[in-house]
């Protein structure tokens, strides 16, 4: 069972990130996936969230306990789920709006500066499909296939070839950063002033 | 009672990634309901905006009502009208529909609404999950009457216990609950609509013989009066009024026995074709779990590693909730060592599975207040708890 | 002659009534026999298909309506009745719906309801009897009782400001608006007729004497006593500007026919749009 949490800031797309997961691995990946989101307040504005559960066998607890895999999209979203990542998971982070601490145990660490690049491709909103496929490429928990065949009906039919290919620039740069060490990137970041953490609000449910 | 295949225009086949709201919605479109009016109250918004979405190219009306209180009048009266309708709604919506279910259930109209529970009482937690509402649904309007409740795990259980709430609620005229909650009416899940030929759908017996012989209230053999409807010529009354078979006021105590067992016994004596539970592991078993809705599927886990541990434990997973398996918790009672009743509220339906075993099993609870689901280890406690 | 052939014991207007519910619970005196019986004439002079009308009525004196006419009828709860018709006449726009209720049903308990049907222009009739107080109840004040008028919860008199119904469904967009009194039978019977073959969410209001209550509560006399002073005190003013029609205790009521045009229904406002904007894809539930 693997837990994935997509976050940023309202806006940003991120529970649509979850949704297109989700559909992707419950449709054409053959696995169980239930996806919830943040709702409410909290989801309109600040940081916000999507949670997918991933299974070979039916999902029983629907919420995540310790994500294995963190996506940040924005700052708020790091420091709020940042804390509650594995010791051994995957954070996958916007090199533009996330300053990051020096990592912690053996979390391996991925950047992609996706807003930026969605920007070059002429609009801000397709960064989370640029992530989407980053994080495709570099977590393998979904095929790209899926991923694209789950597209139609959650993105715009008019923007779909521009999602598509906003999907693939953030795959293959993922696959690029693949091939060579991700230590790179925590090095890197790590050398960057941290902004002062704050501290992690005890979620509900949270173990 | 008519049994037909459902209507092709309604039925969305092939498998979608769906919450539990959106699912309820092709629910109710795949069973036909063609009518529904509402009133936004989060977390059960979705299933209404999924509807006024898609309903413009079935064929059918959506009106967002002024309140909760004209979205089941106006149900009422669509039904009357002859199509089948729905509302969906949550705690404080559910609590200002309640007068008026008493209505239906007097007036014997089919119709559906959904409760996606929330905290409470009052405003409570809007955004999170509870199951608090399992005793209002049954007992909430006043008076003595009976309806039909059914509690999803799921999307996919959203979808097709809807079908099923249309169904019964059509089979039994009687107003049919789905009684979810926000974490599986916000919860995506795969969702497989199948074609419409392998939908059943029932449709109200309607009467049919000669227009001055018409008795509204006159139970058939199975209890079920024959129905019709508004514009066909019966020009027949009904009233929330103690009545009698022609549907006329009767204001005395005889005619209150008549009407008030009439619509009780409709359900209790169909009750061993209405209930539906399902049963896992229950031979040997000395623990039974009981459980339904979310808190059933989260109990599985707890099952799954009790049994580890080496202690039996069956599951008893509730799909109507009312009309409750009262024989079943009976006969159990007497084999087994207790009964774990996890939910989200404090003993709701342990109290009612205490009833029903009658001392001769203890039935634990799982209390929680809502706002989330259960820890599943919480569950494994109790089960081992009730295994010394 | 055999009894059922003499023709006063008939009455003139069984083919509308359940005679089997005869007689009615309502009190001597009471003007809502007479507006029943200006709908019964409305509906013979309209030729309307019986079987197309269907009423629904609240709880209440008036609410007994639904229970003593020969149609589709349906005897909702308190306050409810619009709604209810709103759901009947959207499943099946075929039917004529007329809400047949009191002013504490339709305005008191209903008046959300009211309002949100007339700004939707609802396509239904309501005629609300107006006999200003809870009389089903005993006689308490209500959202139209006249300032001074003494009522059982009013026990010193009343001093709310009640509402001018007229001007109420008027600013809420009904496309009809007519007041009469119960003494003005052939004019009610004129404006049910006109309301019926009218589309849009059409508004009658009634005022009819309460002789067991409100009259006696208030030393007013007997039925006829009230038909004399509706006789002396109301004036035909058609066309009146609404706002100008409160109803002071004992003193003037302006009746008449305030309001009639045309504007598109709800579903016909839904039909049209929804097709412009969706075109071929847009399924019409009904007809077409």
């Amino acid at each position: 069972m693997r837990e994935i949490r997509f976050s940023g800031y309202g806006g940003q797309g991120v529970i649509r990130c979850g949704l297109i997961t989700g559909k992707a691995l419950s449709l054409f990946d053959d696995k169980f996936a239930t996806m919830n989101q943040s709702i409410g307040p909290e989801a309109r504005g600040s940081a916000c969230s999507s949670q997918v559960v991933v299974s070979e066998d039916r999902v029983l607890y629907p919420y995540i306990t310790r994500p294995e895999i963190l996506v940040a999209m924005s700052q708020d979203a790091y420091e709020k789920y940042e804390p509650e990542l594995r010791e051994d998971g995957i954070l996958i982070i916007d090199t533009d709006l996330v300053r990051m601490r020096p990592a912690r145990g053996k979390i391996k660490v991925f950047g992609i500066p996706s807003t930026r690049f969605a920007e070059e491709m002429g609009n801000r909103i397709f960064a989370n499909l640029v992530m989407l496929g980053f994080f495709t490429a570099v977590t393998k928990v979904v095929t790209p296939e899926a991923m694209k065949k789950a597209l139609p009906g959650l993105v715009p039919s008019r923007f779909l070839d521009l999602n598509i290919r906003a999907f693939e620039k953030g795959y293959t740069y993922g696959l690029e950063q693949l091939s060579q060490t991700n230590i790179g990137v925590a090095e890197e970041k790590s050398k960057t002033p941290a902004t002062k953490p704050t501290p992690a609000k005890a979620r509900k449910g949270k173990k | 009672m008519k049994k037909v295949k459902a209507d092709p225009k309604g039925v969305l086949t092939g498998a979608h990634y769906l919450d539990g709201d959106f699912a309820i919605a092709e629910g109710g479109l795949a069973a036909g309901c063609r009518f529904f009016a509402g009133y936004p109250i989060t977390p059960s918004t979705e299933t209404a905006e999924r509807f006024a979405e898609r309903i413009p190219y079935v064929g059918g009306v959506f009106i967002q009502m002024e309140d909760e209180i004209a979205s089941i009048l106006a149900l009422i009266g669509a039904s009357w009208a002859g199509v089948k309708s729905m509302t969906v709604t949550s705690g404080p919506g559910f609590s200002l529909m309640m007068e008026n279910i008493g209505l239906a259930c007097m007036m014997e109209v089919p119709l559906v609404i959904a409760n996606v529970q929330r905290g409470g009482p009052s405003t409570g937690l809007p955004t999170l999950t509870g199951q608090g509402d399992m005793m209002q649904v049954k007992w909430g309007s006043h008076g003595d009457y009976e309806i039909i409740a059914l509690s999803p795990d799921s999307p996919q259980e959203c979808f097709d216990l809807t079908i099923k709430a249309f169904n019964l609620s059509e089979m039994y005229r009687v107003p049919a609950f789905i009684m979810t909650d926000e974490c599986v009416g916000h919860m995506h899940e795969k969702v497989v609509i199948p074609p419409a030929e392998e939908i059943e759908v029932v449709n109200r017996k309607m009467y049919e013989g000669p227009k001055d012989k018409y008795l509204p209230y006159k139970p058939d053999k199975d209890h079920v009066p024959f129905m019709v409807k508004a514009g066909d010529g019966y020009r027949f009354h009904t009233t929330g009024l103690t009545h009698d078979e022609r549907g006329y006021p009767v204001i005395n105590a005889e005619c209150q026995d008549w009407c008030v067992r009439h619509l009780v016994d409709k359900i209790r004596k169909n009750a061993h074709k209405i209930i539906e539970y399902k049963e896992d592991g229950m031979d040997g078993a000395e623990i039974v779990v009981v459980s339904y809705g979310i808190t059933s599927r989260v109990a599985v886990k707890a099952i799954q590693d009790a049994r580890k541990a080496g202690i039996k434990v069956g599951s008893l997973r509730l799909i109507t909730v009312w009309p409750f398996p009262e024989e079943r918790i009976k006969e159990l009672a007497k084999k087994i060592k207790a009964f774990v009743v996890p939910e989200i509220n404090l003993g709701q339906i342990r109290r009612e599975v205490e009833r029903c075993a009658f001392g001769q099993a203890p039935a634990i609870g799982v209390p929680h207040c809502g706002g989330w689901v259960h820890n599943p280890d919480d569950i494994l406690r109790a089960i081992k708890e009730a295994a010394k | 002659m055999k009894e059922e052939d003499r023709l006063e014991e008939r009455n003139p207007m069984e083919e509308f009534l359940r005679m089997d519910r005869m007689p009615h619970i309502w009190c001597p005196g009471c003007g809502l026999g007479t507006v029943v019986a200006s709908f019964a004439a409305a509906l013979r002079k309209s030729q309307v298909d019986l079987n197309k009308v269907a009423i629904v009525s609240g709880i209440g004196c008036t609410g007994r309506v639904a229970g003593y006419v020969k149609l589709d009828s349906f005897h909702t709860t308190h306050g409810r009745p619009v709604p209810f018709a709103t759901g009947l006449k959207l499943a099946n726009p075929e039917l004529k719906v007329v809400v047949f209720s009191g002013d504490g049903d339709i305005v008191g308990i209903g008046g959300n309801h009211f309002i949100h049907a007339a700004r939707r222009n609802m396509d239904i009739l309501v005629i609300c009897v107006n006999n200003f107080n809870y009389a089903m109840t005993g006689g308490q004040v209500a959202a139209t009782t006249p300032i001074q008028a003494n009522l059982s919860t009013a026990p010193y008199g009343n001093f709310e400001y009640p509402f001018n119904l007229p001007y109420l469904a008027d600013a809420c967009g009904a496309i009809y608006v007519a007041r009469w009194t119960s003494l003005h039978l052939r004019r009610v019977t004129k404006s049910i007729q006109e309301a019926l073959a009218k589309k849009g969410f059409s508004f009658i209001e009634v005022i009819t004497p309460c002789v067991t209550l409100y009259a006696r509560r208030n030393r007013l006399g007997d039925g006829l006593n009230l038909l004399k002073y509706y006789y002396e005190n109301s004036e035909i003013q058609h066309g009146a500007d609404t706002r100008t029609l409160d109803i002071d205790f004992q003193g003037k009521i302006i009746v008449g026919k305030f309001i009639d045009k045309e504007k598109p229904t709800f579903f016909e406002c839904m039909n049209t749009h929804l097709k412009k904007v969706l075109g071929d894809k847009y399924r019409p539930y009904y007809g077409e």
